[in-house]
């Protein structure tokens, strides 16, 4: 059995586990059972898998395996890592943990909702194992579909109508994918699925042109790039916290990933060709969704926004196409999904205690929860890229790495971007002076708690993870690094 | 030959039940037909070739197969169709139910293992006039008279265009065995009509847009599970004949009916889906719902080659299971709620009936071609052998139809997600009370809930289906 493979039996297994359940005690240890077995796997992959490089293992991909799956087109059930892959399951386990705890008191239907969070962490999981073209896009597509009832059923706000719309969008970005990667298959000769043997082959330049723009807006769209990120701002603020949490943290790196991983990686003479155009587009991302992060007077919309902000710097930086700001594109995943994930989850759980998240509504919150005010404050630093926490090192490089680009063009885009550090300082800076400080004028608000012990237990964990990244980032970067180099050495300047 | 020789077995044993056991006794009826319909599937499940008739009658591997998939849609249809035979206004009559599907399922075994026009043609009437008869057998309910009126007239009619079609064929022919006529063709402009008139005809059948009117008042006035039964059974066999007619006949033409397609293709996934989206009555609603499956299924054909038929088969067998989950639930709840058919009627349906809603739940993601349900692999292999023809033959044509479909899954999906919505998010203080259904219809559902989780999962189904692909 191989050990990536065990990603995706876990969560089978908690399914049926959960299937099984009879009371909400049984639901509550599978999941935590579960979740922590995936987090341990997450740790031990981490580490194995570092010091198989270090031993001097050769090849793009560790811990390959393969089982033919439909011989006629080729399509195997192909696995394998390397270092961006780890870091990705390293985030997906840390969030599906601290996700499971952040609802730990949710109602009704708990069971179920239950069962559709751990049928989004297998699609998360399987497509970050996956390197067989049509495995990650099945996987992709069962990470997309549970999303529509964890957000129409359990909810808030108006929730059918961004259940709906953030479905749609996201399912018309994959239509997009879908036809790219027919495009990939055959034009490379339809000989594999697998996208490290697809990267040798030569796929003709007019296909190319044709298929690179389809298949990075398919993944752009998930990436929350402008114009296409309309589904997130609402999906987000409608969703359930965990939801939140697992969606901007880990889901919306699927879409990072994929551009970086197929349509990069497979298609690098469309990328020089259309690169330009979707420098313009993430730039735009960059710098919109941080203005409108600043008009914007619910958190959960705030943080939304600031997600296509910070997302948009993902795919900004992969555009740049050098090694450095690859690098960053890839921390700034990581450090964007733990860093929103611990947003969404006190954002959460301040919604749960004061049933707002207006901030005019909001104020004073430090005196009477001050545990949860602190990490917001922790969060929010993280966020604007204060050094010694995850922000700073991820746009850091970004930023190091883009200005390596010598083009004037990609320059003047980088200084641009730039722009959004400050932006991003302003509008949480207002937002922690607005509803932490100050005194509280609603004197219902003075009757609430503090965090109870699985909301310290989910916070902790994130910060930990926060500022571990930002402090010891090297160990980190070094892996994706690595990993990084036989891909960007594949594109054209 | 084998497969209709059990076929009319059944149908004279059925016949000869009808006459001997009591009025009342539909339920045995029943478990009789189910039973022998097993037989017929165990008995034939070997794919076989044969030839009779002097080559009129020609059955390939490849269409036996599709024989015994017919079957299984059939045996899933009957143990669906238990509380509905029962009701008193057609327990008297219900012998003569399982007589004339299995004659229309008879016609259309003849119809895919044609060799000659004829033939063909024979099997065409004979799963269309009884056809006629089983969808107004409610006659004295709801619309359904009235479904009957409107398909025995435009099933007339098409047939007569065929027909016309068949007759220029041999005109500038001179035969109407399959393979003489190819060996004859030339593509002359007279040939080129024919070949529309015929695919007309057929047009009919499969419910392609503009031939579609029939579909959503025969669907909706019909008995639902004879709705299931037209929705899928009479589609997937003639789909089969229409490609193997188009490659093996009209092979010579091929650039003009692939624009046809082409054009067609477009038009009835759209109109198909626009049109389901207004729709409040379930039964309707998954008659323009099968239009637009029809055509994805036309995809397939549109490619033209071996993998195509092997995708066009495979999404005929997953779409079976999915449909008739779909088919089978609204019958369940129609026969036990009092009939109740509107989407509004299911709104809090999860609350009081969760397996049911599950089962729905599963069916509708699957049509919408949501993975890891078998509906996303069907949809992958039809679209990806369109694609690949397009690739082979250097038109990119076909690329611009695979696109346009694909965008239009999306349409589907807003629609499938409607009826979800009222499942699991609608409020209702009056939902429809849980009650527990037959065992049979218990059976089918389970039978087509494994189909739609694992059949696209294991993936020997698909293997097995291109093994056979050719010839066809």
């Amino acid at each position: 059995m191989n050990i990536l493979s065990l990603f995706v039996l876990i969560p089978l297994l908690m399914l049926l586990g959960l299937w099984l359940a009879r009371n909400l005690n049984q639901v509550r240890g599978v999941m935590v059972a579960g979740s922590s077995a995936l987090l341990l796997m997450a740790v031990y992959l981490t580490i194995s898998y570092i010091s198989l490089r270090n031993g001097g293992a050769e090849g793009e991909m560790l811990f390959v395996d393969e089982v033919t799956w439909f011989a006629p087109l080729n399509i195997c059930y192909s696995v394998g890592v390397d270092g961006i892959s780890v870091a990705m399951l390293l985030l997906s386990a840390i969030i599906v943990f601290t996700g499971t705890f952040a609802s730990w008191k949710l109602k009704p239907l708990t069971k179920e909702y239950f069962m559709w969070f751990t049928l989004l962490s297998i699609g998360v999981f399987g497509f970050f194992i996956s390197t067989d073209l049509f495995t990650m896009f099945m996987f992709y597509e069962v990470a997309l579909i549970p999303m529509y009832l964890l957000i129409g059923v359990w909810g808030s706000g108006k929730k059918e109508y961004s259940a709906m719309k953030l479905t749609l969008m996201l399912m018309g970005g994959s239509t997009f994918l879908l036809i790219g990667i027919l495009g990939i298959y055959y034009g490379a000769g339809a000989t594999t699925m697998n996208v490290v043997e697809l990267a040798k082959l030569h796929i003709p330049e007019w296909m190319q042109n044709i298929f690179f723009p389809l298949v990075f807006v398919g993944f752009g769209v998930l990436g929350a790039l402008f114009p296409f990120h309309t589904w997130s701002p609402d999906g987000h603020a409608s969703a359930p916290t965990a939801v939140s949490m697992l969606h901007a943290g880990v889901l919306m790196k699927l879409g990072g990933y994929g551009c970086f991983r197929i349509a990069l990686y497979l298609m690098p003479e469309g990328a020089s060709v259309w690169g330009d155009l979707f420098l313009v587009l993430t730039t735009i991302s960059v710098v919109y969704g941080a203005f409108s992060a600043i008009v914007q007077t619910d958190l959960k919309y705030i943080n939304a926004y600031s997600s296509v902000s910070h997302c948009g710097l993902v795919l900004f930086a992969i555009l740049m196409m050098t090694r450095v700001s690859s690098t960053g594109a890839i921390l700034q995943m990581l450090s964007h999904g733990l860093m929103t994930a611990l947003f969404f989850a006190l954002i959460g759980m301040i919604y749960g205690r004061t049933h707002t998240r207006d901030i005019r509504q909001l104020n004073g919150l430090m005196r009477i929860m001050p545990f949860l005010s602190v990490g917001y404050i922790i969060a929010g630093l993280a966020n604007l890229g204060l050094p010694g926490l995850s922000g700073f090192i991820a746009e850091m490089t970004i930023f190091t790495g883009s200005f390596q680009n010598p083009d004037i063009f990609h320059r003047v885009c980088t200084i641009i971007a730039t722009m959004s550090i400050v932006i991003t300082a302003v509008y949480i800076l207002r937002v922690v002076g607005k509803i932490l400080y100050g005194t509280c004028t609603n004197p219902e608000h003075l009757k609430l708690t503090d965090a109870t012990w699985d909301e310290r237990l989910s916070v902790i964990c994130l910060i930990v993870a926060v500022a571990g990244l930002g402090l010891a980032p090297f160990w980190v970067s070094d892996m994706i690094s690595n990993s990084v180099a036989p891909i960007v050495s594949h594109l054209i300047h | 030959m084998q497969q209709e020789v059990t076929l009319v077995a059944i149908i004279l044993i059925m016949l000869l039940a009808d006459l001997v056991v009591k009025e009342s006794s539909a339920k045995l009826l029943q478990r009789l037909a189910c039973v022998l319909m097993v037989v017929q599937i165990a008995v034939n499940v070997v794919p076989a070739e044969a030839v009779a008739f002097d080559g009129m009658y020609n059955s390939t591997r490849m269409a036996s197969i599709v024989k015994t998939v017919l079957s299984l849609g059939t045996l899933l249809v009957f143990l669906q169709t238990g509380a509905w035979l029962r009701r008193e206004d057609t327990a008297f009559k219900s012998g003569e139910f399982f007589v004339l599907t299995l004659s229309t399922l008879l016609g259309m075994f003849f119809m895919v293992s044609a060799g000659h026009f004829l033939l063909f043609y024979i099997g065409l009437e004979l799963a269309s006039i009884p056809m006629a008869c089983l969808v107004a057998f409610d006659k004295y309910r709801h619309h359904s008279a009235e479904a009957g009126v409107k398909y025995i007239l435009n099933a007339m009619f098409s047939s007569g265009i065929m027909l016309y079609g068949i007759s220029m064929v041999y005109g500038t022919c001179g035969t109407l065995y399959f393979g003489d006529v190819m060996s004859a063709m030339t593509g002359t402009p007279l040939q080129i009509l024919a070949m529309v008139f015929f695919f007309a005809g057929l047009g009919f059948k499969i419910s392609l847009v503009p031939f579609h009117m029939w579909t959503p008042d025969t669907y909706q006035g019909a008995p639902t599970s004879v709705s299931a039964y037209l929705s899928v059974i009479s589609k997937g066999a003639a789909a089969f004949a229409l490609m193997s007619i188009l490659v093996k006949v009209f092979g010579i033409m091929v650039q003009d009916w692939t624009l046809l397609l082409g054009i067609i293709i477009v038009l009835t996934i759209t109109v198909g889906n626009l049109f389901a989206i207004l729709q409040k009555d379930l039964k309707r609603f998954m008659a323009y719902s099968s239009i637009s499956q029809a055509g994805y299924i036309m995809l397939a054909v549109m490619a033209g080659s071996g993998q195509g038929m092997a995708s066009l088969v495979y999404y005929v067998i997953i779409y079976i299971v999915a449909n008739l989950a779909v088919f089978g639930v609204i019958s369940t709840v129609e026969q036990h709620s009092g009939g109740k058919v509107s989407r509004d009627d299911y709104n809090g349906f999860y609350k009081t009936n969760p397996r049911l809603s599950f089962v729905m739940t599963l069916a509708l993601f699957s049509l919408a071609g949501i993975p890891p349900f078998a509906g996303f692999f069907s949809k992958f292999f039809v679209f990806a052998s369109a694609f690949n023809t397009g690739f082979v033959t250097g038109n990119t044509g076909y690329w611009v139809v695979v696109f346009l479909a694909l965008v239009n899954t999306i349409i589907s999906l807003y629609y499938y997600l409607l009826i979800v919505k009222a499942i699991y998010i609608t409020p209702n203080d009056n939902p429809i009370p849980t009650f527990k259904s037959g065992l049979m219809e218990r059976t089918s559902l389970s039978l087509c809930l494994v189909g739609v989780v694992l059949i696209g999962l294991c993936s020997w189904v698909y293997q097995s289906l291109v093994d056979n692909a050719w010839p066809f």
